[in-house]
């Protein structure tokens, strides 16, 4: 074991060397990571053993992920925001293989405008594909999380690829302390792969992504996919489990931080989520009773857990780095469909947008969305969805417009 | 929990400077956050780099609002609003630039009473960007102003970062981060970890309901023509190439040819005339001039002269 500093992408990479992958298709260009140059440079000086090999696209890079898996190998592979949705189209049809993989997305903003910065719109386009997916908060949380996708995707019960989802700048380019395990710790929580009858050998022909006319048969094979994604919660807990006896780290399908006398609640996912952390502590301090919740799991989506941590709670306000347009914050929509006719339900759910782009969140707008959720509950109506956008951001848009839109001379 | 940020432009060595600082509270024990800053911007364009440390796992995350300190590797990006050095300084922020300007003129001329120290850094060399060991000057007057950090963890963590550059480089760089930490001496410890922020007192946010915008306004769509030319990319310039027009012979115009950001017209006599407000200092007109009519000189002695770009 090796404490050291790694950016998120270098958890990435280490991640996927622990695992001791086969495979590492990769699209080589931007928006490609950092992570596949670590890599590249392992694969280069045989400190891997797996074959890396690059693509002409993402959608060729996923298409590759796919079939490799589909042969019984242990498949890794990277992208990032238009990357990911330029291989969108292979994302719904590698899923519906039945064949698991982990892929790393790095979140940023989509196009247009466009943007560099973090974002969740990029995962969350992914959210019904049949990937699972992973969100993480730190940069230790990265490396462990892949560990922890291999073991969930290639569970006989689930056979599902896993996405494992980090943020842009705020953690891919952010070094913290990482603590490296040892190889054989890591062989020991997760051994070789045994892909069971998932192989595709000479003179064994398999037929995979077969046609399905009619609704009957394909409405099985994709509600399966529903199942196993489902069952996958429990699959899930077991293996963090053991994760933790074997590591000493434990990632619950939800973390909850000081939530148990806590009367308020914030819900986020991602790093960010690391902000809302320190604003509780901060809140605590002025003895506000309040905490949060921030689900590692968006797919499957742990609603149980979720249900027990907000059921009884006063006020609950949901802070999304995403936008559904036309509906609002999509994971908002998601705990609402979980606390709908709970007996025990909080009688108030506020939605908050922030952070679209990578625009921060700053600790005086936690503070006030505090603020604002305790108001709610005492006048007993929770206010309008709410986009964290201040009077100094706006006066910046204006002057941007009156540029863009005057005569100037040339 | 310490909050650093370091100034520079991209080249200089910021994100080594906040490596190597990170790496030296890290194996100081401290729970560690470093990060660089950038957008598309190239060389010699305003970046930033930042270090958190504390003795507990640290929360906080992106860009340092309200620092204990900033290192300013490159004075001529104090002045610039973009480069944002001034950002979130408070009575209690130490500022270090690396200036041969002395303290009090600074502190006149940004109108604070703060703590402004100043270290003449990259004295031997006339392109700031070609300047070397920037980095490791910033990270070793950086511990030395926190004052918490040992000699051997600074040079342990030049090591680290420096490694792949091999061993001649490495000794060089500490060399140097150590004539910064002892040119600190007076200063040691002076920068003091600033406190977590209260939630009793917080200056509230101005949130505005967003108004709907018709799209003939809300696409992000430029409708002005030729916007590029305010953004004044030639702020990211240390070198300035100057034409001697008596040695020009208007030839087919290589250097307006090559030029990179078309910052270089060509007037009616035939003459090529550089715009210094865009004009990046890439020097490929220097490189493809034929008769040698472009030199360069640094930027900062050429403040106030007006010959060399256009023909009188």
């Amino acid at each position: 074991m090796k404490r050291t500093l790694l950016t998120g992408n270098g958890a990435a990479a280490w991640g996927a060397r622990l695992a001791g992958v086969d495979y590492i298709p990769a699209f080589p260009i931007t928006p490609q990571t950092e992570i596949i140059e670590a890599i590249a440079n392992w694969a280069d000086s045989g400190e891997i053993s797996g074959r890396m090999v690059t693509l002409e696209s993402e959608h060729s890079m996923i298409t590759a992920a796919g079939a490799a898996a589909a042969t019984g190998v242990r498949v890794f592979t990277a992208t990032s925001s238009q990357g990911l949705l330029y291989g969108m189209e292979m994302l719904y049809t590698v899923a519906g293989w039945r064949a698991p993989f982990v892929l790393v997305n790095v979140s940023r903003g989509l196009s247009a405008p466009i943007t560099l910065e973090p974002d969740h719109n990029d995962i969350l386009a992914a959210r019904d594909s049949g990937f699972l997916q992973i969100h993480c908060a730190t940069c230790q949380e990265v490396l462990d999380s892949i560990l922890l996708a291999y073991r969930l995707g290639e569970d006989e019960r689930v056979r599902l690829p896993v996405i494992v989802n980090m943020d842009g700048f705020y953690l891919s380019f952010t070094r913290e302390p990482v603590e490296i395990p040892n190889q054989d710790v890591v062989n020991r929580f997760l051994p070789p792969y045994d892909p069971e009858n998932i192989s595709f050998r000479a003179s064994q022909p398999t037929s995979q992504a077969v046609a399905v006319l009619g609704g009957g048969p394909y409405s099985y094979f994709r509600y399966e996919m529903h199942l196993a994604a489902q069952k996958s919660i429990e699959v899930f807990d077991k293996i963090t489990r053991q994760f933790s006896e074997e590591f000493g780290r434990s990632y619950d399908a939800v973390e909850a931080y000081r939530t148990e006398d806590a009367e308020f609640i914030f819900v986020m996912i991602g790093s960010f989520a690391t902000k809302a952390k320190e604003a509780v502590d901060r809140l605590r301090d002025a003895g506000r009773a309040i905490g949060l919740i921030r689900p590692r799991l968006l797919r499957p989506f742990p609603e149980a857990q979720i249900r027990r941590l907000l059921n009884g709670k006063k006020g609950v306000a949901v802070i999304d780095q995403n936008l559904s347009m036309g509906k609002g914050g999509i994971l908002y929509t998601e705990i609402a469909s979980a606390l709908y006719g709970q007996p025990d339900a909080p009688p108030i759910l506020v939605s908050f947008i922030g952070g679209l782009g990578g625009r921060d969140i700053s600790q005086e707008e936690f503070f006030e969305m505090a603020n604002n959720i305790r108001r709610a509950v005492e006048e007993g109506s929770a206010p309008p969805p709410r986009l964290l956008y201040t009077e100094g951001e706006m006066k910046e848009v204006r002057k941007l417009q009156a540029m863009a839109n005057v005569e100037r001379q040339m | 929990m310490y909050r650093i940020r370091f100034h520079g432009r991209g080249g200089q060595g910021m994100k080594t400077a906040s490596r190597i600082l990170g790496t030296a509270f890290f194996l100081e024990g401290f729970e560690v956050q470093d990060a660089p800053r950038y957008g598309a911007e190239r060389r010699g364009a305003p970046i930033f780099a930042y270090v958190r440390a504390d003795r507990e796992a640290i929360n906080e995350r992106g860009i340092i609002g309200r620092p204990d300190l900033v290192i300013v590797a490159d004075e001529s990006l104090v002045p610039i609003a973009a480069a944002g050095v001034m950002t979130g300084i408070t009575g209690d922020t130490v500022i270090l630039i690396n200036s041969t300007v002395p303290p009090d003129l600074w502190q006149n001329r940004l109108n604070i009473t703060g703590p402004i120290l100043t270290l003449p850094m990259t004295t031997e060399v006339e392109d700031r960007l070609e300047a070397r060991f920037i980095g490791a000057l910033c990270a070793g007057a950086a511990v030395r102003l926190v004052d918490v950090i040992s000699l051997k963890s600074l040079k342990a963590a030049i090591g680290r970062e420096l490694e792949p550059l091999g061993p001649e480089i490495v000794k060089k760089n500490m060399e140097k981060a150590l004539i910064a930490y002892n040119s600190m001496d007076g200063h040691a410890g002076c920068v003091k970890e600033g406190g977590g922020m209260k939630a009793e007192e917080y200056e509230r946010p101005t949130w505005i309901d967003l108004p709907f915008d018709e799209a003939a306004l809300s696409a992000p769509v430029i409708h002005g023509a030729a916007t590029s030319e305010l953004m004044k990319t030639g702020l990211w310039r240390t070198m300035r190439p100057l034409i001697d027009y008596d040695q020009c012979n208007r030839c087919w115009w290589l250097c307006s040819t090559f030029c990179p950001d078309g910052a270089i017209r060509i007037n009616d006599e035939g003459y090529p005339e550089i715009d210094y407000e865009h004009c990046k200092g890439c020097m490929i007109c220097l490189a493809n001039c034929p008769p040698h009519a472009i030199s360069a000189i640094p930027e900062e002695q050429a403040k106030g002269r007006s010959e060399g770009g256009k023909k009188s």
